[in-house]
C-alpha cells in the first residue's frame, strides 16, 4: 500500500499522482517506442490497429462513458473521417492538413448528430444515432464522383511535408504520436472544468442545470469531440487499409465500437486502450482455439459473433465495469493482501431520485 | 441590516393539465432572511422551488430577483444570478468524488476555454488550484474533511445531504434554496443542520428560502414562514403567529367540525 503526503493541491491535479505512475507509463511508452525493432511486421500492424481503435475508442468514451450519450452509429463518423482524409490526401493535401480536416469535418458532423440528443435520451438517441449510422453509409455508397461508390477508394500513403510515409514501421510511429496526444488531451480535459460538466450531465441533468451547466452546450461540445476523435482513427484507419469503401462503416463496425468501449470498462480512460486490445486480439484467439474445436463449431460461420455476443452478456451480468473494473480490483486484492473482501466494489443502492427533466 | 427584498414573487400560479398546483402565490424574501415555506404534502412548496430555479414555467404571475424577471432566464442562467439549491430527494452526481462535486458547483465561477483545458495550460491550472481553494473552504465549513475523496454512491444519506448542501455553498449564492434539508436526516444531523442554516445566514450572509416540515427546526431558523395548503397561501408571519393561526392548525389536523363528526355520539346524546 502506498501513502501519498500531500503538500499542496497541485499535487491532485497532476496527471502523475506519484513516482510508481511515472515509473510504469513511462516503461510502456518506451516498449511502444521500441515496437517496431522487438515484433514482427504482423504483430506490429495489429498494434497499428490498436491504437487507431483506442483513438475511436476514447471518443466514444467521452461520449457514452463520460457523458452519458450513447451513439450506435459511431462507424459513421470513422467513415466520414476515413473518406474526408483519403479524398484530400489523393488530391495531394499534406498529411496533417488532412488529418485536422478529417477530424473537423467529423466534428461538425457531429453537431449535426448531436442535436436530436438536446432532445432525446436513453434508447431513442440509440435509434436515432442508429439511423444516422446508416444515412452515412448510403451517401458514401451513392456519392459516387466523391467516394468512388460501391467499388471503394484507394488512398495514398500519408506525406508529411515532403517525409512519404510508406512503411509499416514509420507509420505506426505516426499513429502513437496521435493516440498519445488524443490521450493527453482528454485527461487534460477531464481534469478541467468541461471534463466535470460532462461528468455532471451523465449524473444528473437536473441538478448539472441548476449549477448553471448549460446542458445544450456540453452535450453538443461532447458530440463534437467524440466525432472529432472517431474521425481521426477513421483518418489512420484509411491510411492503413489503404484502400476503403462503405461497407466497412456499417452497423457492426458500430456494434464493435460500442463492445469495445463496454468491455474495455465505461468512464475510464484506460477502458478505451483495453477495450481495443480485445477488439483487436479477439479474432486472433478465436482463430487460435478453432483448431481444438470440431469442425461443426470451428468453422461454423458465426462464430465470432456467438464469441463476442458471449463475452458481452458475462461482461454486463458479472463485471460492469468492464476490463477496467477487473484489473482495478485485482490491483486492490495486492495492494491490501491478505485483507481484500468481496464486498469491496459494492455498491449502495442509490436513493430515490427526484423529477427528472422531461 | 437594510429590508432590501431579494426575491419576489407575485401571483404566482401553475397548472398542470387539471391541477392547480400553485395558485396565485405571492412573497417576498428579504435579503438576509430565513424564509421558510411550510404546508402538508402536495401543497405546492416543492413546485414553488422549481419555479423559481427555472424548472417549471409559472401559467401566470411573476417572480423577480433583485429586480430582474427570472421567467425571462433561461434555468441553466439562475445559477450564476446567485442562486442555489438543493433538492428534496438529494440529485447529486453520484459517480464522482465530493470533491468533484463541489468542484462542479464552481462551475459558473471557471472561465473555462476549451484550447486552454485541452493543453492544461498554465492558467487553466491556476484555475483549478483557486476552484480548489474555495471548495476547501466549504470542506471545513461543513466538516467535510473525511469523505473528501469517496464517491458519492457509497455514502450514508447524512453525509450525501450535507454534500449536496456544499455543493450549493461553492456556487457562492446570494440565495440559498433548500429543499427539505432535515428529510431523512436523525435528531443529531438536523440539529447539525440547523446550526449550519443559521452560520449562512449570519457568517455568510446568504439569505436561506428552504422547505421543511421538521417545525422544531423551523422555529429554531426562520425568520419568517409561509404557510400553504392545496397551492394556496394560508398563513404568513413569524414561527409563532404561523403555528397557532387558526387554518394552519385545520389544514394539518382538521377543523373542529371534522373532530366532532368524527366522535361517537355519547351515551347521553343517544338518550
Amino acid at each position: 500500500m502506498r501513502f501519498i503526503f500531500k503538500t499542496d493541491y497541485g499535487q491532485d491535479l497532476n496527471l502523475a499522482k506519484h513516482t510508481g505512475h511515472l515509473f510504469w507509463y513511462g516503461a510502456l511508452l518506451l516498449l511502444l517506442v521500441a515496437a517496431p525493432w522487438l515484433f514482427a511486421e504482423y504483430w506490429l500492424a495489429q498494434l497499428t490497429f490498436i491504437l487507431i481503435y483506442s483513438i475511436v475508442g476514447l471518443g466514444l468514451m467521452l461520449l457514452a462513458g463520460f457523458t452519458g450519450q450513447f451513439s450506435i452509429g459511431h462507424a459513421a463518423f470513422l467513415g466520414v473521417g476515413a473518406y474526408t482524409q483519403a479524398v484530400f490526401t489523393n488530391m495531394g493535401v499534406p498529411f496533417p492538413i488532412a488529418l485536422l480536416l478529417a477530424g473537423l469535418l467529423s466534428a461538425a458532423v457531429g453537431v449535426v448528430v448531436g442535436l436530436p440528443a438536446l432532445r432525446v435520451k436513453g434508447i431513442y438517441l440509440g435509434i436515432a444515432t442508429l439511423s444516422f449510422g446508416f444515412i452515412v453509409e448510403e451517401v458514401l455508397a451513392r456519392w459516387e464522383s466523391v467516394t468512388g461508390g460501391n467499388a471503394g477508394i484507394h488512398v495514398k500513403h500519408p506525406n508529411i511535408f515532403g517525409w512519404k510515409v510508406d512503411s509499416g514501421e514509420e507509420f505506426y510511429f505516426v499513429c502513437l504520436a496521435v493516440a498519445v496526444l488524443a490521450t493527453l488531451g482528454i485527461l487534460n480535459l477531464l481534469r478541467s472544468p468541461t471534463g466535470r460538466a460532462f461528468v455532471a450531465i451523465r449524473d444528473s441533468e437536473i441538478s448539472a442545470q441548476s449549477m448553471g451547466i448549460h446542458l445544450a452546450r456540453y452535450k453538443t461540445l461532447s458530440f463534437a469531440l467524440s466525432a472529432a476523435l472517431a474521425g481521426l482513427g477513421g483518418a489512420l484507419y484509411a491510411h492503413k487499409l489503404q484502400f476503403i469503401s462503405p461497407d466497412q462503416f456499417n452497423i457492426l463496425q458500430s456494434i464493435d465500437l460500442l463492445l469495445m468501449v463496454v468491455i474495455g470498462g465505461l468512464g475510464s480512460v484506460h477502458g478505451a486502450f483495453l477495450g481495443a486490445i480485445f477488439l483487436i486480439s479477439a479474432p486472433q484467439l478465436i482463430n487460435l482455439g478453432k483448431g481444438f474445436l470440431p469442425d461443426a463449431i470451428g468453422q461454423a460461420p458465426g462464430l465470432q459473433a456467438v464469441v463476442y455476443g458471449a463475452v458481452l452478456i458475462s461482461f454486463v451480468l458479472f463485471e460492469p465495469l468492464g476490463l477496467y473494473g477487473r484489473w482495478l480490483k485485482v490491483r486492490t486484492w495486492f495492494q491490501l493482501f491478505p485483507f481484500y473482501r468481496k464486498g469491496l466494489f459494492k455498491r449502495q443502492k442509490s436513493f430515490q431520485k427526484s423529477d427528472r427533466l422531461k | 441590516m437594510t429590508e432590501q427584498i431579494l426575491l419576489s414573487a407575485s401571483n404566482l400560479s401553475v397548472r398542470f393539465g387539471g391541477v392547480l398546483a400553485v395558485n396565485n402565490v405571492s412573497f417576498d424574501v428579504k435579503q438576509g432572511e430565513v424564509f421558510t415555506l411550510i404546508g402538508p404534502n402536495g401543497a405546492g412548496k416543492t413546485t414553488v422551488f422549481n419555479l423559481i430555479s427555472r424548472i417549471y414555467t409559472p401559467t401566470s404571475g411573476e417572480i423577480s430577483y433583485l429586480g430582474k424577471k427570472l421567467t425571462d432566464q433561461p434555468p441553466h442562467k439562475i445559477a450564476s444570478l446567485g442562486i442555489a439549491r438543493t433538492f428534496q430527494n438529494i440529485e447529486l452526481f453520484e459517480y464522482a468524488t465530493v470533491l468533484q462535486n463541489l468542484l462542479i458547483g464552481r462551475h459558473t465561477h471557471c472561465k473555462s476555454n476549451l484550447l486552454a483545458e485541452i493543453f492544461f495550460t498554465g492558467k487553466t491550472r491556476a484555475a483549478e488550484i483557486d476552484a480548489r481553494e474555495k471548495a476547501e473552504r466549504v470542506i471545513d465549513f461543513l466538516d467535510l474533511q473525511h469523505h473528501r475523496d469517496s464517491m458519492v454512491a457509497g455514502l450514508p444519506y447524512g453525509v450525501r445531504k450535507v454534500v449536496e448542501l456544499g455543493r450549493a455553498l461553492c456556487t457562492e449564492p446570494r440565495l440559498l434554496l433548500l429543499d427539505e434539508p432535515s428529510s431523512g436526516l436523525n435528531v443529531e444531523e438536523t440539529e447539525d443542520m440547523a446550526f449550519w442554516i443559521q452560520d449562512i445566514k449570519h457568517e455568510l450572509g446568504i439569505t436561506v428560502l428552504m422547505v421543511e416540515h421538521d417545525m422544531t427546526l423551523v422555529s429554531k431558523v426562520s425568520d419568517r414562514v409561509l404557510a400553504m395548503n392545496q397551492g394556496e397561501v394560508l398563513a404568513m408571519g413569524t414561527p409563532r403567529e404561523v403555528q397557532t393561526h387558526p387554518g394552519v392548525v385545520e389544514a394539518y389536523l382538521g377543523s373542529v367540525d371534522d373532530v366532532s363528526a368524527l366522535r361517537r355520539p355519547s351515551h347521553k346524546e343517544a338518550a
